[in-house]
């Protein structure tokens, strides 16, 4: 009711009286998505590593396993493998290859395009290659590791790993299967491609790549002879718009189908809307609050006590976060294998003030560097006006994302606040980073490790933990190791996970079997249909 | 003497022959004063100006409650008698944070105010005194400055220095010098064969001396009127700053930062938006009064405009 | 003075000095805006590096990056590499977006282009009649109107009446197009030709997606329109003041000719070259300064491009950004010079 009275509804109201609202609408074969999707630096599935380039490429290309839109709590399913077996020792593994299927190039899909893209990828080594050498492949040995022959492909690797955790890693974008020689064709010195493959796809995947303009829009068009049958949706448009107003006016207009990135007020006012649906999947990334054991203040082990309940994790999560994050105290995102549910910490000021007394810290003053996204400002304001009340000042200086990562790895954030995006599908992704340190000196340089960049020398027999659970066959026993891990993680490490990402979708209704990738993946389009 | 003494104030300040060069100087600027008070529209931007800088020096009396106290229940609420001009995403008060934010606005228009024209005034007056290859040289770096598109300057420069308050008021002042330069080195220019600066020199006074007490006191009033023109300007490159994240920090309710904040929510909750940026129009529009009044009386010749 | 001898001789090599003298000047200048901006490039805190490998990369691939980027080298070889490479026209490849600047600079430009043309040209069209009469009937009340006008213009947050705008015109009402240089459903649809989508759609004879693309950019443009307006106006109104006053429109006006002549064939005639010289600037400031304009629009033009490759140390786009605003401002400069010394007598 108080909407009546707002100046946008009178405005409306007499907009409506004037102008007869032209509803555009797109067109039927078409699907047009807004998108951030200046992130994207290349294309090329061994190198990309961002959020937007993905989302391409887990539509231009095939893995040899994949997830099935329509069907995600499978888990992983046979792709362009139709089968796999592993050996007796655990040791290697080996997959069949399917028959009959295409490049977009019309080439078909061979073992030796299979190997030659994992090869590839352990080769060039760029950023994404560590989900593959994790397995003992170097670019010395991987032509020794990684073999095929007319139907088959196998990996060896050094140690008998979990098969889950070796073919989640294979869902990966960074083993794509590319068409080898289209690629050979395209090379330039000993780039095996990569410069042509950073503006071009030459996959097998249901769409073929039809235009990038960088931080303006990508195209996508139906790949006909698509394996798995031709997609409903001929063209998708994905058109980078930053602004989520503008998003939600575009998809209110009609002008699109798919909003991607509402915030969580616009997302609200945009549930009563006719026409427009909103989907929440819930994201794999964890908003967390490392605290940089090298600050004298943070390190107290009653200061890290206090600092758990000195977030308001509800009042947070149902306002300024409402619909775009859930309360979640686990380094495991909802969705991955071995996710805890447990919510030890509260929001409990008093408790907090009085382990800070007793630490003997009230008065101190610690600044530190927050990414100049909305969300994360708005938490650490939040957090800056609890630690006030508890006795404790904190300043903030406002950075581009660049430069907070800068900082962060150089180990000289004090109080990091930012979201963690696991890399592939298996808990390992998160537990080898939050719970895995085995040097913690400065000159170790493990700037990939965020237990690294927050100076916390993690437990030696927690360390040992997050190592076994790589390699326990059965899934069963796997699960509650990452539990147990967790569970210890909770009550004595300095990074403290906080809330999860809940993506919340804008559709147009006729948009149906959206899916954004869940926790495990990227967006996927194929099965994508609109109605009347 | 005793007549003297019932002159009146006023009739002893518009003297037509005033006895000492204090009654001159203050008659002139009283002169000045009459003029401008006939601009009403001056007169209202100089009101105006004159209550924002008393709501900056009693903001903690004023504000009717913190600015930075958060309330999440009562966020994103529609101005009410409780909250006049409603409240933000994070349930603090608008008004409250408007009234301590003209603070932050004084102090940025302020500080630029006062560092840009001193740059300009410096570089301008030694290059058209100096001339040969040092006014090459100094006209070279202005023009440079110049081509320059400002606000990626002031950007890369705040980007450079790290983002604060200080750094974005010295990226401003940094990119607002070169109009200065040029205005003072032109003024140096038609007075620098004036026949009472060659009497100085003839009377011994050195290079520095003759810029000192000769050249600048006559560049002073052009630059002024100049200044006063470009102050809303700079409030407004500085709201471009805040609005792009590289201003003030928060919670400092920077009044660029805070249209930034509401932007977000600008379909549903118009007001957090629309309060700051009717705060920095009105604010401007002073300046912009202020100066027109100015230029009538400082600069007689610009006056036609 | 007596004339020199020979005097058409001396006045030629005079310009050809002169002439001489400004190019070697441009040059220089740019050479300062690159050095500049090089200089502010390497010492900022943004670390390109971590932009090409990432946030997982170890640190092996991180040094493998940054001697790939010729980072390790000393400043001076850097700059001296650098400026060698773009005297051939190779200004190298931009880290945020992969590809050639001057691609990115071939597609992002003319939108900048596009929307200043617009802009300028409606400053221009209200500007100049409005600043005219205002001259002409001084107190009145078009001079009330277009003195309210400017001042509103002069202190308006333009992010702020950019949101505004969007919202209303836009979101409420539905009568302009929205962010964005098109329409989704004309992407990608129009051969390139020129850049400017306005004419690419004229030339490609698509109706349909000329009026998309028109209704896409007459809010953004009429925005700046709106600050060149006010600009133009004024400046206009004041020169328009200077002439009226002159003794030559006096004796016009003792001849009878009509007020109307008076204003227009002889003052009007005689502020042309200082308003070019205002135009001018007035399209220049608009070619760099609508940043926070093409950020609120979507519109993805050169100072969006600019911003964006800055905040991520992206410098191989931010110089060759800086080149092309840098070009433009000096050539606008330099243009406004050359017709003011075409079409003022006095200089000839």
């Amino acid at each position: 009711m108080k909407h009546l009275l707002t100046p946008r509804a009178i405005l409306l109201a007499s907009a409506l009286a004037i102008a007869p609202a032209a509803w555009a609408e797109t067109p039927a074969d078409t699907l047009v998505v807004a998108h951030t999707i200046d992130d994207i630096i290349s294309l090329d599935p061994a190198q990309s590593f961002e959020f937007s380039g993905n989302d391409v490429n887990q539509n231009t290309y095939d893995r040899l396993v994949d997830f099935d839109p329509m069907d995600m709590d499978a888990g992983f399913k046979p792709s362009l493998a139709e089968s796999w077996e592993v050996s007796e020792d655990g040791m290697s593994i080996t997959f069949t290859i399917r028959d009959g299927v295409t490049f977009h190039s019309g080439n078909p899909v061979r073992a030796e395009d299979a190997a030659w893209s994992l090869q590839r990828a352990v080769i060039l080594n760029k950023t994404p290659a560590f989900i593959l050498t994790q397995f003992g492949f170097t670019p010395e040995n991987v032509e020794e590791k990684i073999t095929f022959d007319d139907k088959t492909l196998t990996l060896h690797m050094d140690k008998p790993y979990a098969p889950t955790f070796v073919l989640n890693c294979l869902t990966a974008n960074v083993a794509s299967v590319v068409d080898k020689e289209t690629v050979m064709a395209n090379v330039q010195g000993e780039d095996l491609g990569n410069t042509w493959l950073n503006t071009n796809a030459a996959g097998s995947g249901p769409y073929t790549l039809a235009a990038w303009r960088p931080n303006e829009a990508v195209q996508l068009a139906a790949f006909e002879k698509y394996w798995q049958g031709a997609p409903a949706m001929k063209r998708v448009i994905v058109r980078n718009v930053a602004e989520s107003s503008a998003q939600r006016l575009l998809l209110e207009q009609g002008d699109i189908d798919v909003a991607r990135n509402l915030t969580p007020t616009d997302v609200d006012s945009i549930r009563k809307v006719d026409g427009i649906t909103v989907q929440d999947e819930p994201r794999g990334r964890i908003l967390y609050m490392g605290l940089n054991q090298k600050d004298p203040v943070l390190s107290d082990p009653k200061v890290i006590e206090a600092m758990k309940h000195l977030v308001d994790y509800d009042g947070i999560a149902n306002s300024f976060l409402k619909g775009a994050f859930v309360p979640h105290q686990a380094f495991l995102p909802q969705g991955y294998l071995g996710a805890l549910e447990d919510k030890p910490w509260t929001y409990d000021v008093a408790k907090a003030k009085a382990l800070i007394e007793e630490a003997g810290m009230s008065g101190k003053t610690i600044t530190t560097k927050v990414r100049d996204l909305r969300e994360y400002v708005d938490v650490a304001q939040a957090l800056q006006a609890s630690m006030a009340e508890a006795g404790l000042t904190l300043e903030i200086e406002q950075m581009t994302g660049a430069q907070v990562l800068d900082a962060y790895r150089a180990r000289e954030v004090p109080i990091f606040l930012g979201e963690w995006g696991p890399d592939y599908s298996d808990p390992n992704t998160n537990a080898a980073t939050f719970a895995y340190n085995p040097d913690n000196s400065d000159e170790a340089q493990a700037t990939g490790l965020l237990a690294w960049r927050n100076a916390y020398a993690v437990p030696q027999e927690m360390n040992e933990a997050t190592l076994a659970a790589t390699l326990e066959q059965d899934g069963e026993k796997r699960a509650q190791m990452y539990i147990d891990l967790q569970k210890q993680y909770q009550a004595e490490a300095p990074i403290v996970p906080l809330f999860q990402r809940i993506e919340p979708t804008g559709l147009r209704n006729n948009v149906q079997n959206w899916n954004s990738g869940r926790a495990v993946t990227s967006v996927m389009y194929r099965q994508v249909t609109k109605g009347e | 003497m005793n007549q003297s003494r019932q002159l009146s104030r006023r009739e002893w300040l518009l003297s037509d022959a005033p006895q000492t060069r204090r009654q001159a100087r203050l008659g002139a600027f009283y002169q000045g004063w009459l003029t401008f008070r006939g601009n009403k529209l001056a007169m209202l931007g100089l009101i105006v100006l004159v209550l924002l800088i008393g709501m900056a020096i009693l903001a903690p009396w004023i504000a009717p409650q913190s600015p930075f106290t958060q309330n999440l229940p009562n966020r994103l609420q529609p101005p009410s008698a409780e909250h006049w001009l409603g409240t933000d995403a994070l349930g603090r008060d608008i008004l409250s944070r408007l009234i301590h934010g003209s603070r932050i606005t004084l102090f940025i228009v302020g500080t630029v105010a006062l560092i840009a024209p001193v740059i300009g005034l410096f570089i301008g007056t030694v290059a058209g005194f100096a001339g040969g290859w040092v006014d090459q040289v100094l006209m070279r770096i202005t023009d440079i400055f110049l081509a320059f598109p400002k606000l990626i300057l002031a950007l890369a420069f705040v980007a450079a220095l790290g983002a604060s308050i200080t750094n974005a008021v010295l990226a401003l002042a940094l990119t607002a010098w070169p109009p200065y330069a040029r205005l003072a080195r032109a003024e140096t220019l038609t007075i620098r064969n004036a026949d009472f600066i060659a009497a100085a020199r003839l009377q011994g006074a050195g290079p520095l001396r003759l810029l000192i007490k000769h050249i600048w006191p006559l560049c002073i009033s052009s630059l002024i009127v100049r200044v006063a023109l470009d102050m809303a300007g700079i409030i407004l490159s500085a709201a471009g700053l805040g609005f792009l994240g590289l201003g003030a920090q928060p919670p400092m309710p920077e009044w660029g930062a805070m249209i930034s904040d509401g932007r977000t929510y600008i379909l549903d909750f118009w007001w957090v938006a629309a309060m700051p940026g009717i705060a920095i129009f009105i604010v401007s529009m002073a300046f912009n009064l202020l100066g027109d009044g100015l230029r009538d009386v400082l600069d007689p010749k610009g006056a036609k405009e | 003075m007596p004339p020199a001898p020979n005097g058409r001789a001396a006045a030629r090599r005079r310009r050809a000095r002169s002439i001489g003298g400004t190019v070697l000047s441009l040059v220089l200048t740019l050479l300062g805006l690159l050095l500049v901006t090089f200089i502010i490039g390497r010492v900022m805190p943004i670390d390109p590096v971590l932009k090409v490998v990432g946030d997982r990369a170890t640190q092996a691939q991180y040094d493998a990056a940054y001697q790939a980027m010729g980072l390790d080298q000393p400043l001076y070889i850097q700059f001296a590499r650098y400026l060698g490479d773009v005297v051939t026209g190779d200004f190298g490849r931009s880290i945020s977006t992969g590809q050639l600047v001057v691609d990115d600079i071939k597609r992002v430009f003319p939108a900048t282009v596009e929307l200043a043309t617009l802009g300028t040209l409606i400053g221009v069209l209200i500007g100049v009649p409005l600043g005219v009469i205002a001259a002409a009937r001084r107190g009145g009340v078009v001079d009330q109107v277009a003195r309210v006008v400017a001042l509103v213009g002069y202190s308006m947050p333009i992010f702020w009446l950019g949101l505004m705008g969007l919202l209303v015109f836009y979101g409420i009402l539905g009568w302009v197009g929205g962010p964005g240089r098109q329409g989704i459903i004309y992407d990608g649809m129009i051969p390139t030709v020129t850049g400017l989508i306005l004419v690419d759609s004229l030339i490609a004879g698509d109706w349909g997606a000329f009026k998309d693309a028109f209704s896409h950019i007459i809010l953004p443009a009429s925005l700046l329109g709106y600050f060149s307006l006010a600009y133009i106006s004024r400046m206009t109104r004041s020169f328009m003041l200077e002439q009226l006053s002159a003794e030559y429109i006096t004796t016009a006006r003792v001849k009878g000719l009509s007020e109307r002549a008076v204003i227009w064939r002889h003052a009007f005639r005689n502020i042309r070259i200082p308003l070019i010289t205002v135009i001018a600037l007035s399209f220049g400031s608009l070619l760099e300064g609508s940043v926070l304009t093409e950020i609120i629009f979507s519109w993805p033009g050169l100072g969006q491009y600019i911003t964006k490759s800055l905040l991520a140390g992206d410098m191989n786009a931010v110089l060759g950004g800086t080149v092309v605003v840098g070009t433009c401002f000096v050539a606008l400069n330099l243009l406004s010079d050359i017709l003011y010394r075409v079409l003022d007598p006095r200089s000839k």
